[in-house]
């Protein structure tokens, strides 16, 4: 098989693969769907909510996009000023940890007061503050272990502080950054879905999965995870494709 | 005396958490234009400070640097730069690499002029038909060669070379030496040369420059005879071995002054 259809199929199949062993176990076990829905409970489920699905799908995921944007943008600026400050990367290192440590579950309650009805803003906000963390730290290792040499060379140049950046330090860090970013994408959905969950306002696929408990249907609940899973796979899958364009270079052909 | 690098009276002290470090006290070098210093003493004695002085990167304490008849102040972009670690940027190819200082340096060539510089450079060290792999692809010998070709793109009057063979084995720097002898007799230029191999320093350099241990100053300086092209065979002449000798003794002598620890800086 060619790499390209090897690199569609396989991983399809995987899926396909997956989907069976859940219908089997379902079946095998016997267990009722408000235990274990099964594959082939949730298609009823699609059907009958797929307005649903498209209008909240798309509400979780424009705010997940805007809060991961938000924390590319202040991730990045933190993580700078940390790997080019060894003052700043010591004042601030404590406080980011401790700030990474509260369990963002407690915050929501919180941003929900402080910003009553703000619901955009406060999902934002949270897919925001749960994410930026390790692009944060991923930018400052990155910047900070930059060996002098590299610096060196454009240095003994004349090239200023910013040339150094845009030539060497910011190429340099993509890699760990891209690899950062892959956490942070799965972390910014966690970060809207608590806020939809949590503090529900009748937006995106976490008021689906509240509205659908409240209501008894499982099979809709199952399909909710799936729907996310789908637009985590998506979202993920962005990223791989962008860092291919920009940082494709730090991977070694095997062998 | 027509002296490009003139490093005179030179003093530089690190501050460090136990106090001043003193690592270099009373350096003296001058390289007359088109010479080359080749620069040894034991480990840890300050020789690669002494590069980051020359290059303007850094100001000595006490003491003055000049560079063709001017007091180094800052950085210049009349230095050419080559470290042991080759540090090609590996999102570019080696094409790219080598055009890297054109982008920093002021230049009337065109861009198509550069292109023609640089590939120019890599067919005089070996590397044609390397151009447009990325340093990953080239082993560490072809790494330096393509590094060396970056610190010549921009004709620099100085090329400062800071053990720029020191992680290859034996026989990929007995190849470099040549291909520097080949570099020199087309890009001529003043180099300082930093190094930990006395057969190096020998078979490039026409003087060398002892430093004694820490904090260094300038021990004792050989003249190499004979200089220009040559072939290894020049190693084992009996001149050859005298030099030699007379160099591990005076490196016996720095390291008994102020002995340091073994192994490579």
């Amino acid at each position: 098989m060619n790499p390209g259809l090897r690199k569609f199929f396989v991983p399809v199949l995987a899926v396909v693969i997956f989907l069976i062993l859940w219908e089997a176990l379902v079946w095998v076990m016997g267990w009722p769907n408000y235990k274990m829905a099964s594959p082939s409970d949730l298609v009823p489920a699609y059907a009958k909510y797929w307005n649903l699905f498209f209008i909240m799908g798309w509400q979780t995921l424009w705010r997940t996009v805007v809060g991961l944007v938000l924390a590319i943008i202040v991730g990045v600026g933190i993580g700078m000023v940390m790997g080019f400050s060894r003052t700043m990367r010591e004042a601030l290192y404590p406080l980011l940890v401790g700030f990474n440590a509260i369990p963002k579950a407690t915050v929501v309650p919180i941003v929900a007061l402080m910003f009553v009805g703000a619901h955009d803003f406060n999902t934002v906000l949270i897919a925001f503050m749960i994410s930026f963390f390790p692009i944060a730290v991923s930018i400052s290792i990155g910047l900070s272990t930059l060996e002098p040499e590299y610096r060196d060379i454009l240095r003994a140049l004349g090239a200023s502080q910013a040339t150094i950046f845009w030539k060497i330090a910011l190429p340099k860090t993509l890699p760990e950054f891209f690899g950062a970013l892959k956490v942070a994408v799965t972390l910014a959905f966690i970060g809207t879905n608590l806020m939809e969950i949590v503090s529900p306002h009748g937006r995106g696929l976490g008021a689906l999965f509240d509205s659908a408990k409240t209501n008894s249907d499982y099979p809709l609940m199952f399909a909710v995870l799936i729907a996310l899973a789908g637009l985590g796979i998506l979202l993920y899958y962005i990223v791989v494709w962008l860092e291919n364009t920009f940082a494709g270079w730090a991977e070694r052909q095997p062998g | 005396m027509n002296n490009l690098i003139e490093i005179k009276g030179v003093r530089h002290a690190y501050t460090t958490a136990d106090g001043p470090l003193p690592v270099l006290d009373g350096l003296e070098i001058a390289v007359p234009e088109g010479g080359f210093v080749a620069v040894v003493g034991p480990s840890g004695c300050g020789k690669s400070t002494l590069t980051r002085l020359v290059a303007g990167l850094m100001m000595p304490d006490v003491g003055e640097v000049w560079l063709h008849g001017e007091r180094v102040k800052g950085p210049r972009s009349t230095v050419g730069m080559a470290f042991q670690n080759p540090v090609l940027l590996e999102w570019r190819t080696i094409l790219q690499n080598v055009m890297l200082p054109l982008e920093i340096v002021p230049t009337k060539l065109s861009r198509k002029e550069q292109k023609e510089r640089a590939r120019y450079l890599l067919a005089l060290v070996g590397l044609e038909g390397f151009e447009d792999k990325r340093p990953s692809e080239l082993s560490g010998g072809m790494r330096q060669r393509a590094s060396l070709c970056r610190s010549l793109v921009h004709k620099p009057e100085v090329l400062i070379l800071d053990e720029p063979f020191g992680a290859l084995d034996a026989f990929t720097r007995e190849d470099l030496w040549q291909t520097m002898h080949k570099v020199k007799e087309a890009e001529p230029f003043t180099g300082v040369l930093i190094t930990h191999d006395l057969r190096e320093s020998i078979f490039l350099a026409d003087q060398v420059v002892v430093l004694s241990g820490r904090p260094a100053r300038t021990q004792y300086v050989l003249d190499v005879p004979n200089t220009g092209p040559r072939d290894l065979e020049h190693l084992y002449t009996p001149e050859a071995a005298e030099m030699l000798a007379v160099l591990r003794h005076q490196i016996e002598v720095a390291q008994g002054r102020a002995p340091v620890e073994e192994g490579v800086a």
